[in-house]
């Protein structure tokens, strides 16, 4: 497996040869923030490339295909023509909360974007307690949420606002405990060191049952987390036109569009990385000869392998679903999941004190 | 359709109906049209009808017993009637559409306000000393939404007066959903009162795409009014146009041949396959199941190219003339309406293996916007909703026409009222509408497609109303005639009035998903309510 960390060392030498220690870290935190957030914007292009064709594929259609080879430049024109649009602010809003509010949910997205560890040595935050970090980084985003159905004085954006409200607070919970289960397994908060962990099997095959558990929780609750079908309340546009969002145009909207994206995609990754081993090949112990070809592939590849299979399956449940009522999506939460990931945390606890994990 | 006509003079109206109401048990009122019989003349007779009134339709759902009433006063100036929406709670809109067209004011209604025209119209537009368009220039102000109504009662002196009614309070929460608005299929307007996510009010507005076709039909031939009834019900086209054909060949007493009368069954059968469809495919996409939607309108694309190929039209039909059919059968019809039925049949069960099935929508269906047989009747909220609600009212079985008469299917009828029972109904009668398109499939008999017909048609004097079974409930037709080539009057029984009208009385405290999921089942398409 290719460690990045020589590449970093590398470059990191080469910088301090040529400048002191503080500038050599500052143009590399400069680097390291503009290869993230061009990374992020060509996620999100894939990303919205890759929910048009599959949906069209569930829904019998072709997708996008006029523009460029089977409609591949399609988004990025819809990306030009976002940018090119007339930026309008409504009467009566708050002007101040109305324009930091994109920015907000970008804010979130970006700094849990960060903590994705994408291929060995490619770690850009990563600290003991790295997974709080990011739970905790990731519910910033609600706040932008309520900030702009707040701030855009419409009443379908203040009911939008609301409901997301309760329910991305409401799904942190078993989002949260799901991911508590699986650290109780890996017995480390450091999401490298997680990784590394899985090198002799995948935490969803060595916690077997209350892991399975904890996958089927996590992906639900992700997807509530996201404000995706079926759980796309906040912005269901059959009642609420476009929920918290309904006041923006141009780039202002473009920002929660984005987001929306990249956030199934930190959803996904999370899973990837604590579920399915991150950017670790897949491993059977006993079988070297596999392994080794296993180890051929390169992490990243694992890695966006893994994370775009849980999009997938994500995607197949927005296609699939009929959108839930608030009292349902908060019953869901509050009597099925939380109570259920609750029990399954003890479960694990229990496996893990007793050693019956693999 | 020979039924007893009664005329009873305003003073009396009120006892009367009551006692049709609880002695006679006619407890459905089909229709309520407004009329200006215009002003006494001296060659008039005792029959002769005169004055500003209204028509009544009157049926009782236990014994089918049928009535027609009249009433009319000859006051031009302050014109009032009691209201009867006591009695059928289905009169108040009508009761509005008739105040907003002719001026009548209905004392106690509790809502005497205008329906379809703006607040600032000047005249009542379908009076016939009034010229809508002298008094009436376009105006480039918008309208201002009113909070308050009227309430009219009559004094002890026999002169009116008038109470105003606040319909929502400052401190309210309004939402205003429409007139644009994904949901409310067409530019209809709710006004909300929320509290939280729950509704405590709804208020509807309704006109904004109102044409004024039972005004234009005045100045009309009888054959150009048929244009316009495709534009009434547009996923209905090829109910209400043949509809309108039979009230005028009934009138002229024309019989058509089997072979149109086949065609014309065929037609209307899939017509309400594809109005179905629309339906499910509308209802998954409000709740928010898009592939759903799009399987939905890939097989309605099927219906409408076997529609296209015979009649050249796919939404705006235009195919029944009065006295038969525009153009003969296409060559392909039968070949490719026999491979639609399997073809059909295979996909219904698609349907209920994406959304009939799904936990999700059971569970939001079932159980919300229960509306009761005792509502559905007094509403008139007829069509799959009121077969629902456990009332049997399919006209094709109550007054059979066309080639009903001679075919077997199920009425669907189930008891539940709920938003489920209302999607089940209008599943299970695409099936039945299969059938109905298979027994007649192979037989359609040989014959003339096209009575010989006058080249210019009048009508004998005289009023008719009939009914078909459109789409979405009963779709009835009033035609009063003095003669002329042009009718009197031509009003329309809209299907999506009744069923707007139950709209409010469903939502009361429940979630405004669940009004999408209510309107999205009752299924009312607005150009119909609108005319």
């Amino acid at each position: 497996m290719f460690d990045f960390s020589i590449v970093t060392n590398w470059i990191h030498e080469w910088l301090l040869s040529l400048m002191p220690e503080g500038w050599a870290i500052f143009v590399e935190c400069v680097a390291v923030g503009i290869g993230i957030i061009l990374l992020y914007a060509l996620l999100a292009i894939i990303l919205i490339y890759m929910e048009r064709k599959v949906c069209a594929a569930f829904q019998c259609r072709l997708g996008p295909t006029r523009v460029g080879p089977w409609g591949s430049i399609q988004v990025i024109c819809d990306v030009l023509k976002m940018l090119t649009k007339e930026i309008f602010t409504p009467k009566g809003v708050d002007k101040k909360l109305y324009n930091l509010a994109p920015y907000m949910i970008l804010l979130a997205s970006f700094l849990t974007f960060a903590c994705l560890p994408i291929s060995k040595g490619l770690e850009v935050l990563d600290f003991n307690v790295g997974i709080f970090f990011l739970l905790a980084a990731s519910s910033i985003g609600v706040v932008g949420i309520l900030l702009a159905g707040w701030s855009s004085n419409n009443k379908f954006s203040i009911i939008g606002a609301m409901r997301s409200g309760a329910q991305i607070i409401s799904y942190e919970l078993s989002a949260g405990m799901a991911i508590l289960t699986m650290v109780v397994l890996a017995g480390t908060m450091q999401i490298s060191d997680m990784v590394s962990g899985q090198s002799n099997g995948w935490l969803i095959f060595t916690g077997h049952i209350p892991a399975l558990i904890a996958f089927v929780i996590y992906l639900i609750a992700g997807n509530a987390e996201c404000n995706r079908g079926p759980f796309d309340l906040p912005e269901a546009e059959s009642e609420l036109t476009a929920g918290y969002h309904t006041e923006y145009s141009g780039m202002g909207f473009g920002f929660f569009y984005l987001a929306e994206y990249l956030n199934l995609f930190i959803v996904a990754a999370i899973a990837a990385t604590v579920f399915l081993g991150g950017w670790m090949p897949l491993h059977i112990p006993g079988l070297d000869g596999f392994n080794t070809v296993m180890d051929y592939i390169p992490g990243f590849v694992w890695y966006f392998g893994k994370a775009f299979f849980v999009v997938f399956l994500m995607m197949w449940m927005r296609w699939s679903f009929p959108r839930l009522r608030i009292d349902q999506i908060l019953a869901l939460e509050w009597k099925y999941l939380v109570p259920i990931s609750m029990v399954n945390l003890l479960l694990m606890a229990i496996i893990v004190t007793l050693g019956w994990h693999f | 359709m020979n039924q007893e006509t009664l005329y009873i003079a305003p003073e009396e109206l009120l006892v009367k109906m009551k006692q049709l109401k609880e002695v006679e048990k006619m407890d459905y009122l089909r229709s309520l049209t407004g009329m200006d019989w215009g002003t006494p003349e001296e060659n008039d007779t005792q029959e002769t009808m005169r004055g500003l009134g209204v028509v009544y339709h009157l049926e009782s759902t236990s014994t089918g017993k049928r009535i027609c009433v009249k009433t009319s006063t000859l006051d031009r100036e302050h014109p009032h009637l009691p209201s009867v929406c006591h009695l059928w709670k289905g009169a108040e809109l009508p009761e509005r559409e008739v105040y907003d067209f002719f001026g009548i004011i209905f004392t106690d209604h509790p809502d005497m306000r205008r329906l379809f025209l703006r607040e600032d119209w000047v005249g009542f537009p379908l009076r016939k000393d009034n010229n809508p368009e002298k008094e009436n220039p376009l105006r480039m102000t918008n309208e201002e939404t009113i909070d308050t109504t009227h309430i009219y009662k009559v004094k002890e002196d026999g002169s009116l007066s008038c109470t105003d009614r606040k319909l929502f309070e400052n401190e309210e929460y309004v939402i205003n959903i429409g007139p644009q608005h994904p949901a409310t299929h067409g530019v209809l307007r709710f006004r909300a009162s929320l509290v939280g996510e729950e509704i405590n009010k709804i208020d509807v507005h309704c006109g904004y795409i109102h044409r004024g076709i039972e005004k234009m039909n005045e100045s009309l031939t009888y054959p150009q009014t048929l244009a316009l009834t495709d534009r009434l019900d547009y996923l209905s086209a090829m109910q209400s146009r043949p509809e309108l054909c039979m009230c005028i060949e009934q009138a002229l007493g024309v019989e058509v041949s089997d072979r149109v009368k086949v065609i014309r069954t065929i037609m209307d059968e899939l017509q309400r396959i594809d109005s179905h469809i629309l339906f499910f495919a509308c209802l998954c996409q409000d709740m928010g199941a898009t592939t759903a939607f799009l399987y939905g309108f890939r097989d309605r694309e099927k219906i409408l190219d076997i529609l296209e190929e015979t009649c050249g039209g796919r939404l705006i039909i235009n195919y029944n003339t009065i006295g038969g059919v525009q153009a003969d059968l296409h060559p392909n019809f039968v070949k490719r309406v026999k491979e639609l039925i399997p073809y059909l049949r295979k996909n219904i069960q698609e349907y209920h293996d994406i959304f009939t099935g799904n936990v999700i929508a059971q569970t939001r269906l079932k159980g919300t916007g229960v509306l009761s047989r005792e509502d559905a009747i007094a509403f008139g909220a007829t069509g799959g909703t009121g077969r629902a609600s456990g009332w049997a009212c399919d006209v094709r079985k109550r007054l059979p026409y066309a080639a009903y008469d001679r075919v077997d299917f199920k009425e669907i009828v189930y008891t539940e009222g709920d938003c489920f029972a209302r999607y089940m109904v209008r599943l299970d009668e695409i099936e039945q509408s299969l059938r109905i398109i298979e027994q007649l499939i192979d037989n359609i008999p040989e014959g003339s497609i096209q009575e010989k017909m006058k080249p210019i048609i009048r009508l004998p004097e005289g009023s008719w109303y009939t009914a078909v079974e459109s789409s979405r409930g009963e779709f009835g037709v009033y035609l009063e005639s003095r003669g002329d080539k042009s009718p009197y009057r031509l009003h329309y029984r809209s299907t999506g009035l009744p069923l707007v009208a139950v709209v409010d009385h469903l939502t009361r405290g429940a979630k405004i998903a669940d009004l999408i999921a209510i309107g999205g089942t009752l299924d009312y398409i607005v150009p119909d309510i609108d005319r």
